[in-house]
């Protein structure tokens, strides 16, 4: 018997492309497909790496491709907007080994800025969807979407869900089998030569290869006929799948593996045999659509179902027999437990002092992003990777020239933001001659998926030594004249800088270096309260440090510093007005 | 068999998801089939964990339900109640008693509840509280009160008792095994009566 393992959607992806003999894996790390290249970078065979950003991942991936060799390319869904660019033309130049392009998407949005559903993009760049329901399909789909990549010429769209990717289950094992010759380079212009003549040869055949594909999704094994109890016949994918099994366990399911393009006959012949036709797909009425535009009669899809948010075997048993459960109330009025920057973050520092400035902050993806949260909230806007420099940039140029802090923008960016898309807004700012402050908080990682590597931290995702980015030599390249360095944790050091660099009228760059303390899991001797000397004022605890919490003792009341977590950063003692904490 | 629904619910750090392992790969060794789910990424920076466990002969969703959980075990009291509304009529809630601030009553925006134990009680008729942090300690180290937690469990589950030492011994690093192989002990312990 084949050895069994649980595995995570993501482990089980990245095993899937060990087994189907990949050569190559890149991507940027993002919830919830980061696991995927940290599991696939375990296999020494498959050459890995952490890119800048997506599109780079997805162009590295195209080269290798190109080359023959296999290739698998990973993101979340708004990575894929990202690599949008690429995509689109690599639908038309075709593969040379197989290229899956997997698309990790989150509905309900756990860790993410949007709830786009990807498999839109499947069907505007013309290439196959494919989706599995559990961590055995998650390994087998990486082989099928390879083969199906390599007979169609085409990149495949393989789609996930959190729940797939978070979610363990039992998978059986396989060998690696490389199939084909070893990579090599052949020149073949009219195939990968994107100029308008080729290119416009290459969409009759793209519009072709989706009418094969057509055939081929009517007898595909990723596509699952499950004949039941004939009252309620069920269309469903992904996830969805397996909470119809549970919700609805008498119902017909016609399983979809393969949701781009749709096998109509089968469809057609499923909706036959079914008394009710029920169309069940989280987020986007995707394949609910095309089967009505097919004649196809649907009794209910998102007349019932939700477009927004995750959904729930409870969902499904609800809006199908149309009672619901009694539950138990959850119990109301509790502290909620958000996230919050660790004990130590040298983040703390910066957006203490932003907050007590006054200054509109442009925020950006990352840890940092926690600074919108209580009790600092001093985080006024986030809207895409990279994105914090550029928008500041927009912001100086329409709003007047003033002495009035409130009237002033910050611009904050991660390290591995930075590398991300974080440098072209600078060099935008730069020659375009903007005014704002703009602060690349350098803390050595890429912090909120985990702390990967980045181009800045000097290692490959391999571990290997490699060439650290420079930071201020790239601001200087770019035309900044001075970059200022600061130590996120002398509170009095980042006032006086920011103060100053915002009294300029030309763009700064303040440089914040510390390494994160997670990642490199630094430590001081931890700090503590004199309860005599604190008066319980609470100044402290605006720094949002969870090794802080009051203690109230009849009409007394003072900080205390839990010595387990404290690693001595001294932010906390810095706002002290009382001396009370060393 | 009918498929056992097992909700963890905790606090990022404190070894949810370890127990989560411990219990799949008990579950596992037991020949069942097996799914676990958790939404992770925030939880280092001291959010809320949960974490579903689900085995049986075919286990299809990977979470449970509101009001479906045999079992809801607390790792720490706040988050317990938080999450007591899960549990199936009959199911039981066990949970450690210790408490961790959450960042909202850390900086004073909110306060830590009263009455946690008394509103847990409420929402099931079998609830056992056990002094995590205290057997933990006894057993030599704080970290292991998720182990403790998992003794507790064990009980109340139809899985041989020899398939849990077995496990802890595998999946725990060697110079750590005694220490949770006697924080488990102390959780069975904690329940027997």
């Amino acid at each position: 018997m084949a050895e069994q393992m649980i595995m995570s959607g993501n482990e089980a992806i990245a095993r899937g492309a060990y087994e189907a003999g990949v050569r190559l894996a890149a991507a940027y790390p993002g919830t919830p497909s980061t696991e995927i290249l940290e599991n696939v970078a375990q296999y020494e065979e498959i050459y890995s790496e952490w890119s800048p950003n997506e599109k780079v991942a997805l162009e590295v991936g195209v080269g290798s491709s190109m080359a023959g060799a296999r290739t698998l390319v990973a993101m979340k869904h708004v990575g894929i907007n990202v690599a949008a660019d690429p995509l689109f033309t690599l639908s038309y130049t075709g593969v040379g080994g197989g290229l899956i392009l997997i698309s990790a998407d989150d509905p309900a949005m756990h860790s993410s800025q949007n709830e786009q559903d990807n498999r839109n993009y499947g069907k505007f760049a013309k290439i196959p969807v494919i989706e599995p329901s559990d961590s055995q399909e998650a390994k087998d789909f990486v082989s099928l979407a390879l083969d199906l990549s390599e007979q169609f010429d085409t990149p495949v769209l393989y789609r996930t869900t959190t729940r797939i990717s978070h979610s363990k289950s039992i998978v059986s094992l396989g060998e690696r089998t490389v199939s084909g010759s070893e990579p090599q380079l052949e020149k073949n212009m009219p195939k990968y030569t994107m100029l308008p003549a080729f290119a416009r040869q290459k969409h009759p055949l793209i519009e072709e290869r989706i009418a094969k594909l057509k055939t081929y999704a009517e007898t595909s094994s990723l596509n699952r006929v499950e004949m039941a109890d004939t009252r309620i016949g069920v269309i469903t994918n992904g996830i969805t799948y397996q909470y119809v099994k549970d919700a609805l366990p008498q119902a017909s399911v016609l399983k979809l593996g393969l949701t781009y393009p749709l096998p109509e006959q089968l469809i057609r012949d499923f909706a036959a045999k079914v008394d009710k036709l029920y169309v069940i797909e989280e987020l986007d009425p995707f394949f609910e659509e095309q089967i009505r535009v097919m004649g196809i009669k649907v009794d209910h899809g998102k007349d019932l179902f939700p477009i927004c948010g995750e959904f729930s075997t409870q969902l499904i048993r609800e809006k199908v027999e149309g009672s619901s459960a009694e539950l138990q109330a959850a119990a109301e009025g509790l502290p909620a437990r958000p996230p919050a920057f660790c004990p130590g973050c040298s983040h703390r520092g910066i957006f203490t002092i932003l907050k007590k400035l006054k200054v509109f902050v442009s925020g950006d993806i990352g840890c940092y992003t926690l600074g919108a949260l209580p009790p600092i909230q001093a985080l006024h806007s986030c809207v895409c990777m990279g994105a914090s420099i550029s928008m500041a940039h927009g912001m100086s140029h329409v709003v007047p020239a003033s002495d009035d802090l409130t009237q002033k923008t910050v611009a904050v960016i991660g390290d591995s933001t930075f590398f991300h898309s974080g440098m072209t807004g600078l060099l935008d700012a730069v020659y375009n001659k903007g005014s704002s402050v703009i602060m690349i908080l350098d803390n050595r990682t890429t912090g909120m998926t985990g702390g990967q590597e980045n181009p800045g931290t000097g290692k490959t995702l391999a571990g290997e030594d490699a060439i650290a980015a420079d930071i201020p030599a790239m601001a200087k390249a770019f035309g900044i004249k001075d970059v200022v360095l600061v130590d996120p944790y002398n509170l009095q050091e980042i006032e006086d800088t920011l103060r100053e660099e915002l009294a300029k009228p030309e763009l700064s760059v303040i440089l914040v270096k510390a390494p994160c303390v997670l990642r490199y899991r630094i430590s001081k001797p931890p700090l503590q309260v004199d309860p005599e000397k604190c008066t319980g004022c609470k100044r402290c605890l605006q720094v949002s440090c969870n090794a802080l919490g009051l203690v109230e003792e009849g009409e007394k009341s003072y900080v205390q510093i839990d010595q387990n977590m404290c690693i001595g950063c001294s932010v906390c003692a810095q706002v002290c007005k009382f001396d009370a904490i060393s | 068999m009918k498929t056992t629904n097992i909700l963890l619910a905790g606090v990022g750090g404190q070894g949810v998801l370890l127990a989560s392992q411990i219990l799949t790969s008990v579950a596992i060794a037991a020949g069942l089939d097996v799914k676990q789910s958790e939404v992770h990424g925030m939880s280092q920076r001291g959010g809320s964990v949960t974490s579903h466990v689900r085995f049986g002969e075919r286990v299809y969703s990977p979470t449970i339900d509101d009001g479906k959980a045999d079992v809801v075990l607390g790792f720490e009291r706040l988050e317990a109640l938080r999450n007591a509304h899960c549990v199936a009529p009959g199911g039981i809630i066990i949970y450690n008693t210790m408490r961790i601030n959450p960042s909202t009553v850390a900086s004073g925006v909110a306060e830590y509840p009263e009455g946690i134990e008394a509103g847990i009680e409420a929402y099931a008729k079998k609830v056992y509280a056990v002094d995590g942090l205290g057997l933990a300690l006894q057993a030599g180290n704080a970290r292991s009160a998720n182990t403790v937690m998992v003794g507790a469990i064990s009980r109340f589950l139809p899985l041989s008792e020899d398939l849990w030492a077995q496990q802890i011994r595998k999946i725990l690093p060697a110079k750590l095994v005694d220490l949770n192989l006697k924080a488990f002990e102390l959780g069975v312990q904690a329940v027997a009566n």
